[in-house]
């Protein structure tokens, strides 16, 4: 289970607007340690979002996304109070799960 | 004007100041449209700042430094800082160390358990230890006396590294959270905080090591910049003020949380100075000289930097 | 306060409590690492004079700090000043060496770009130190000049007492080689500084 997400989404004109700060290494493998050594590849790999029962986002992230990712997205609909989920999973399999109510 | 249709799109990215995402049809609707003139003005700026320094001598700085603040906007959106806060938070309310009790009896100068505001008033004279502190020292009393962490191992690596993050930065991200929006204002009433700026100013003058740097060297004219990185003028109000308030901070190069004791850690290696002990007398010497001529100015930290 | 310049608090003659104070703090506040020694905060004429003085000395102190270091260089001893440009643009661009995390010994680099814009390709430059560009078309590069640029490298506190610029012959930071190089970079027509 990886680290908390923080995320915020906001309605404004009927549109909802979510924003994600995700904690991860994002390590492309082609990094070197103080060692010298390669640092091992470990990045998200995927990245959903759901409202009620529709996927409102589905990305794909690749070693190109920085440390920490930080992700907005629009959709349109929501309503005060209605809870939309974020998940991610990684190239170790690891997965994480948040959620936030629409403010 | 600068003619953008069929202009290559690209994304936006972090580090590549200017170039935005341009929609596939440009040219009769209005919102294309503006996006199409913000794409000029951004390109304009972008070959300006090229042309200047073709051009040689003294290179157009507004448009460097204009591109270096864009940079910067784009930074401010979504500051992993804020997890940092958040994991320090934690910290503050766990029950941890060998007397099994959390942080939230601490004094950090408003009176036990008060966070709201503290980091603004830092460096300050405290009673029950008669010294002067400032965040990182205090934070290692509270450590040690709350939580009986033994000191040695509360000052091992206070540094966080890729593979192992310091507890330390994480509660200063969050104490100094707690003071967004506040105005500084660090006490200079007794003795011996006056007696810490006073060192603290030696410290910031002295001149020293095989480079015969002293932090003035770098920091004691308005307007300059090392390579890309503009220096603050920390001898005047209004360096002092901006460059303060925005620490501790994220700082993007490294993916991780800095803190002011580490500001200046890196600072004296760049001096080629031996190395500083962590939280120090000199250390919040320096801090207290800095952090004072600061006063009045909004803390807005936790920051984002390059 | 005025004008948002703070005045500087009075002056280190004045107070000998705060001067042991100072010294104390110095000593036991900080500790040597990798190459970096106690011995590097021991101030020498130069870096007392400057600092006391914040870096504006009396007319005559600054005679004589200027001839004592000048006479601290060390000319090569084959007359030659100039050397390969193409390595000196390396030697500029790499500011490691010297710091408590480089291995004491290793070779570094002059970090000229920290301060200086050299060449017209490099936009990542600083802007403590006055631009360089053109040096050698604007300056010539007689040999009193490719001296007086190799004297500056080596030692700038001989022609400008409390320059920020460190003294990288004197210091060891920079070989003889290295600032010939250096030296290339600056004056050599063939340099992109003076193309």
């Amino acid at each position: 289970m990886g680290d908390p997400m923080k995320i915020k989404a906001t309605l404004q004109d009927g549109v909802t607007e979510v924003k994600i700060l995700m904690r991860h290494p994002m390590e492309t493998g082609l990094r070197k340690d103080e060692s010298g050594a390669l640092v091992p590849a470990w990045f998200i790999t995927e990245v959903s979002a759901i409202h009620g029962d529709r996927v409102v986002l589905r990305a794909q992230f690749g070693t190109s996304v920085s440390r920490n990712p930080y992700l907005a997205f629009r959709f349109k609909g929501g309503q005060p109070g209605d809870r939309v989920t974020v998940s991610w999973v990684d190239s170790k399999g690891d997965r994480r799960s948040d959620e936030a109510a629409i403010g | 004007m600068a003619d953008v249709r069929g202009a290559p799109s690209t994304a936006a990215q972090p580090g590549a100041p200017g170039k935005k995402a341009l929609p596939a049809t440009l040219t009769t609707r209005a919102r294309p449209i503006a996006l199409a003139w913000a794409c000029a003005a951004v390109i304009l700026l972008w070959s300006g700042l090229d042309l200047a320094v073709a051009a040689g001598g003294a290179a157009a700085p507004d448009a460097i430094d204009a591109a270096i603040a864009r940079y910067h906007e784009m930074l401010d959106e979504g500051n992993p800082a804020e997890l940092d806060e958040q994991r320090g938070e934690q910290l503050w309310k766990t029950a941890a160390g060998p007397a099994h009790a959390t942080l939230e009896r601490c004094d950090l100068g408003r009176g036990p358990g008060v966070v709201k505001g503290a980091y603004a008033e830092l460096p300050r004279l405290f009673a029950d230890t008669g010294r002067v502190q400032d965040l990182e020292s205090r934070l290692i009393t509270c450590l040690t006396t709350l939580q009986g962490i033994p000191e040695s191992e509360v000052v091992a690596k206070p540094f966080s590294t890729d593979s192992a993050r310091s507890d330390i930065e994480a509660l200063v991200a969050y104490v100094a959270g707690q003071s967004r929006g506040v105005t500084m204002q660090v006490p200079l009433h007794d003795a011996k905080e006056k007696e810490a700026y006073a060192l603290g100013e030696r410290l910031f003058f002295y001149r020293a090591g095989p480079y015969d740097f002293s932090c003035a060297s770098c920091h004691s004219s308005s307007g300059s910049r090392i390579r890309l990185q503009d220096l603050p003028n920390l001898a005047t109000t209004a360096g002092a003020q901006r460059a303060y308030t925005s620490w501790p901070a994220y700082r993007v190069s490294q993916g991780l949380f800095r803190s002011f004791q580490w500001r200046l850690n890196d600072c004296f290696r760049q001096q080629r100075f031996p190395e500083p002990v962590y939280a120090s007398d000199a250390t919040i010497a320096l801090t207290m000289f800095i952090a004072a001529n600061a006063n009045g100015a909004r803390y807005n930290g936790p920051g984002i930097k390059r | 306060m005025v004008g948002g310049v703070l005045a500087p608090t009075a002056l280190y003659a004045a107070d000998p409590a705060l001067d042991a104070r100072f010294k104390q703090l110095l000593q036991h506040d900080f500790r040597a690492r990798g190459g970096a020694g106690m011995d590097r905060l021991e101030q020498d004429s130069v870096q007392k004079i400057c600092t006391d003085t914040r870096d504006r000395p009396q007319p005559a102190q600054r005679e004589d700090l200027q001839k004592e270091q000048q006479a601290l260089i060390r000319w090569p001893a084959d007359g030659q000043f100039l050397g390969d440009w193409r390595a000196g643009e390396k030697v500029a661009q790499d500011g490691r060496g010297m710091t408590w995390a480089d291995l004491p010994g290793a070779a570094g680099g002059g970090g000229c770009y920290g301060c200086h814009q050299i060449s017209p390709q490099e936009i990542a430059f600083g802007t403590i130190g006055p631009s360089l560009l053109q040096l050698g078309r604007k300056r010539g590069n007689s040999l009193q000049m490719q001296r007086y640029v190799y004297g500056h490298i080596y030692n700038a506190k001989a022609y400008n007492v409390c320059s920020y610029m460190p003294r990288f012959g004197l210091s060891h930071a920079l070989s003889e080689q290295q600032i010939k190089d250096l030296v290339a970079l600056l004056l050599d027509p063939d340099s992109p500084v003076n193309r």
